[in-house]
């Protein structure tokens, strides 16, 4: 094990002792583009069971960051650390095995199969893990999964279209559709791009009621987010990424007031 | 749903079975009920299903798989020439060896996607095809091909040119001359030769169907759908790819394997790009990703080959008899270009027709024409609307 | 060490025919974003183009000789190529010595309506289509050019011969001061100084033209090119039917080094894929340097003391060397990232 990997799993240690209700933490995360900073000196701390948003003008480094934390960019420097796992160098499917599940912002469904199998996948996933040899058992018998796939699916209201290819669907659907393959695995920790962009009103409200519905279940939730309603509904804590840095951290109400943030957003209407 | 799709399969399968052992009467209108066009397309059958398994469900479009055509051929020859005449232990063989090669190659192809998958597999499958020719003559024979002898008289000969079959020889075999390919007794030759072919395939297809139903199958179908998302999704896409990969492998060893088995011969050209092209026309011509598509088109391409490689000019004169005699004249000088030694023009040519104008294959036209007619019936309309789960 | 130069050099005419074809490849790749299984079936119909020109100037008619009689004392029946009465003996024989070099003009013409009617006729419909498909139909094409060769010019390979003002051999170890068993065919060291030329002339075409900077564009960032209103869809036949004319002029004027037959096409086709991959997909500098750096390594993979070593390399060099790139250089030598990774 090199110096640098030790340094980290004492690092996860400590902070394992430290801060036991502590689920995610970013630790002085770097991360540049050809010399250009996305993210410097991210340090976040996501506790339990809390709805944790991440808000910042376009190009604050909201995505990088996310990206970061579920292995699609490796950072140039610093670590994320999972429930005392370290995340950083681990592959996408590993992160997910460990409970982090994504919500993306632009549809990534599975075009060519039905809604129900969309969602029953990533709950498979969930049960056998990231590999299992079982070329003999019947996906139409796997009743509980796709049970408890149907109730998911009703939860998001697309219980109308079970049997409908995804590739067919609208693309607001298609964002309900991502959040139930989120959903279904009852992830310690979901990330959620964007959840309500390109939403009519009504849908990002009744999204809004979801997640909050959610949130008394006990899931720890990471949501990045514009719509200012969205975040004010749900947030337990925000911190505000501007110019790749964190500039503010703390409950909706302080971060209100706080001048930093109203300097960062100048110009942007949301404020 | 469960139980429609339940349903659906068994009617599916003992269809499919019905169909396939009643091959022989069923194709006698069209003249092809000879065993050994019908040897030909069972097999041809089973090796498309297989590589439908792999490009079909997962959407990797490997060139290579000829390859296992050959190695399955290679080692059942070797086990005619080293232990038994019996076919079972030799096919056994050649889909362990197969699926280990596939495995190997494999391994290492799966770690790209996409056209450097294609390229690799196709780099594999021509390694194989120079080798056989050069390096492993020793193995293969080269271009004479290798065949099964007589049984040696002395150890001075080449096991290529006299064979030692140690189990038939401890069992007392008495032999006259080369032996033929038999399965405990039963000469490998005719509509026996035909029979043991279409059980294999009959086993074949239910395999492939209970894999396409499966969970297995739909985190292939996933793949091929959206590899990324997968990923995200919390499964790791290379084993089930190199899996379905082995699988693959398997079908085109057995299949080989039954060539050499129904015809005690194996030569490289087995191996050669062309060959594996030809098992990718199968499958996209019956229907990619469907059960039965790749064995409907199997039986085309194969029934095609033989009625069109056998027609020449004079039987073209004949047919275009009715028109005037310049035209006679044209139509037969064109129409040569297509028939006898150009039967592969005309593969090419359908290669290219069906890709253009019916990416879907035939499985597609027939479902399209099938929802053309039920759009008819109102009450059949709903039905169609919905897509049915991936057939 | 003469024998080590005698094998660089047998490599530089094979990797110049890679190089040519490799590059057509990924031109039409990296601005059309066609995967083109039929481009070397173009390198064939180039290489046939010299066989016709060949033929077209053997066309003769048959006429009593005035001199000559056979054994019975009757007058010899002798064949007179038309070209003969058209421009005279001399230079019908100049013509037919030069044949192969000459049909370079045949290639370009032949090729480039040939390029134009594929781009228009079928490539064309096949820019929205995925990959497989692409290499699929194209594939079928070049079954079906396959096929068609064969049936007009049979199956045999059909011997092409250099001219005789460069069929010996060069003492090419006297130039460099090696010894004198360093002789090398005149055509071969012809041949590369040819695809030598045909190369530096297509990049200079694409560096200091409007026209190859606007391709140049449209390699780096397509949606972006057709952003700026450039009509990208009369470009691409261009770049095609160039794709096409380099491959022609290439399969021309190798026929003096391997007797074309309706399979060349095929067997150089998986070569320059090859090549194209351990180049790099896109990058038209890789795609030539990994040409020529296979088939040198094609040549020394068959000397003799290195098949004592490793049995069977030569056969194989090109693939394994595919292999190994591919898998510890995703991107090939020179690939850009981003390209065909999806």
């Amino acid at each position: 094990m090199s110096a640098a990997e030790e340094m980290k799993n004492e690092q996860s240690r400590q902070f394992e002792r430290g801060t036991a209700n502590t689920v995610l933490h970013i630790d002085d995360v770097h991360k540049s583009f050809a010399g250009l900073h996305a993210l410097s000196d991210v340090d976040l701390d996501v506790r339990e069971g809390e709805t944790h948003a991440i808000i910042g003008p376009n190009g604050a480094g909201k995505s990088t960051l996310l990206n970061v934390c579920v292995g699609r960019l490796k950072p140039d420097r610093g670590a994320v650390v999972f429930d005392g796992e370290v995340l950083t160098g681990k592959s996408p499917h590993e992160i997910n095995q460990l409970g982090v599940a994504r919500v993306f912002q632009t549809p990534e469904v599975f075009p060519e199969l039905t809604v129900l199998e969309n969602v029953m996948v990533p709950a498979l996933s969930k049960r056998d893990g990231h590999f299992r040899l079982n070329p003999f058992k019947n996906f139409f018998r796997e009743k509980a999964i796709r049970e408890e796939a149907e109730s998911v699916l009703e939860n998001v209201g697309l219980q109308a279209q079970l049997s409908g290819l995804a590739s067919t669907m609208s693309r607001g659907d298609k964002r309900r559709l991502e959040l139930a393959m989120g959903l279904i695995q009852h992830p310690r920790l979901l990330l959620l791009d964007e959840p309500t962009a390109g939403m009519a009103r009504h849908d990002t409200n009744a999204t809004i009621d979801l997640l909050k519905k959610i949130k008394e279940g006990g899931m720890t939730k990471v949501i990045i987010e514009h719509d200012m309603h969205v975040v004010f509904s749900l947030a337990d804590r925000i911190s505000v990424l501007a110019g790749g840095r964190i500039i503010a951290q703390g409950t909706p109400e302080e971060i209100k007031v706080d001048p930093r943030v109203k300097e960062a957003y100048l110009g942007e209407e949301q404020v | 749903m469960e139980k429609n799709v339940a349903l659906k399969d068994t009617t599916l399968f003992f269809g499919f079975a019905a169909v396939i052992l009643l091959l022989p009467i069923l194709l006698e209108p069209i003249g092809a009920n000879y065993p050994d066009l019908l040897q030909k397309i069972a097999i041809f059958g089973i090796f498309a299903i297989g590589f439908n398994i792999l490009f079909g469900l997962t959407g990797y479009l490997s060139f290579g798989h000829a390859a296992f055509i050959g190695i399955g051929s290679y080692m059942t020859l070797w086990s005619f020439k080293l232990l038994t005449m019996n076919v079972v232990p030799a096919i056994m063989f050649s889909v362990i060896l197969a699926g280990v090669f596939a495995y190997i190659i494999g391994f290492v192809s799966l770690r790209r996607s996409g056209i450097y998958f294609s390229i690799l597999t196709l780099a594999f499958a021509q390694m194989c095809y120079s080798l056989a020719y050069s390096v492993l003559t020793p193995i293969t024979n080269g271009e004479t091909g290798l065949q099964t002898r007589a049984i040696r008289k002395s150890s001075e000969t080449s096991l290529l040119d006299g064979d030692i079959r140690i189990i038939d020889q401890a069992f007392g075999v008495q032999e006259l001359g080369v032996p033929t390919t038999n399965f405990f007794g039963m000469a490998m030759s005719g509509y026996t030769g035909f029979y043991f072919c279409a059980v294999l395939l009959i086993v074949c297809f239910f395999i492939a169907q209970r894999i396409t139903r499966s969970n297995f199958g739909i985190m292939l179908k996933a793949i091929k759908s959206n590899q990324n998302r997968l990923n995200y999704t919390g499964i790791h896409t290379r084993p089930y790819l190199i899996t379905a990969f082995v699988i693959s492998g398997m079908y085109a060893g057995l299949a080989g394997s039954l060539m050499a088995a129904t015809d005690p011969i194996a030569g490289a050209e087995r191996m050669q790009w062309t060959a594996s092209g030809e098992v990718v026309l199968m499958t996209i011509l019956g229907g990619v990703g469907t059960l039965v598509g790749p064995v409907l088109g199997a039986g085309i391409i194969k029934y095609a080959e033989q009625k069109v490689s056998s027609w020449n000019e004079g039987i073209l004169e004949s047919f275009f008899s009715f028109l005037p005699e310049t035209l006679q004249h044209f139509m037969a000088n064109l129409g040569v270009l297509f028939v006898g030694e150009g039967w592969h023009t005309t593969l090419g040519l359908l290669f290219m027709i069906i890709v253009i104008f019916l990416p879907g294959g035939i499985m597609e036209g027939i479902r399209r024409i099938g929802a053309k007619f039920s759009r008819k019936k109102p009450e059949a309309d709903t039905n169609a609307a919905a897509p049915q789960p991936a057939e | 060490m003469d024998a080590i130069f005698l094998q660089f050099l047998n490599g530089l005419d094979k990797g110049g025919a890679y190089a040519l074809i490799a590059l057509g490849l990924t031109l039409v790749f990296g601005t059309l974003g066609v995967v083109n299984f039929a481009h070397g079936a173009l390198f064939m119909m180039g290489a046939f183009c010299a066989v016709t020109l060949q033929r077209l100037l053997n066309i003769s008619y048959e006429r009593v000789s005035e001199t000559e009689t056979d054994f019975l004392g009757k007058p010899l029946k002798e064949q007179v190529p038309y070209l003969q009465d058209i421009v005279g003996t001399d230079t019908a024989a100049w013509i037919g010595d030069y044949s192969v070099p000459l049909s370079i003009f045949l290639a370009i013409i032949v090729m480039g309506i040939v390029g134009v009617i594929m781009e228009r006729g079928l490539i064309k419909h096949f820019y929205k289509r995925p990959h497989a498909d692409q290499i699929l139909v194209t594939f079928g094409l070049a079954i079906v050019v396959g096929e068609l060769i064969r049936h007009y010019y049979g199956a045999n390979p059909i011997p092409q011969s250099a001219p005789n003002s460069v069929s010996g051999s060069a003492n090419v170890g006297e130039w460099f001061g090696l010894g004198p068993n360093v002789i090398y065919p005149w055509w071969r060291l012809v041949y590369f100084a040819f695809s030598a030329t045909v190369i530096f002339g297509v990049f200079a075409f694409l560096q200091f033209t409007t026209f190859g900077m606007v391709v140049r564009a449209g390699m780096q960032d397509r949606e972006m090119v057709g952003l700026l209103g450039i009509n990208i869809e009369r470009k691409f036949t261009i770049v095609f039917a160039l794709a096409a004319i380099v491959a022609g002029v290439a399969g021309a004027m190798y026929t003096p080094i391997l007797p074309p037959d309706y399979n060349m096409g095929m067997d150089f086709l998986v070569l320059s894929f090859v090549v194209v991959v351990v180049g790099g997909m896109g990058s038209l500098g890789g795609a030539v340097l990994a040409g020529f750096l296979l088939g040198i390594l094609q040549s020394f993979a068959s000397m003799q003391a290195v098949q004592n070593l490793i049995p069977g390399i030569s056969q194989i060099i090109v693939y394994l060397i595919a292999v190994i790139v591919l898998l510890t250089l995703p991107r090939g030598l020179l690939g850009r990232k981003g390209v065909m990774e999806d």
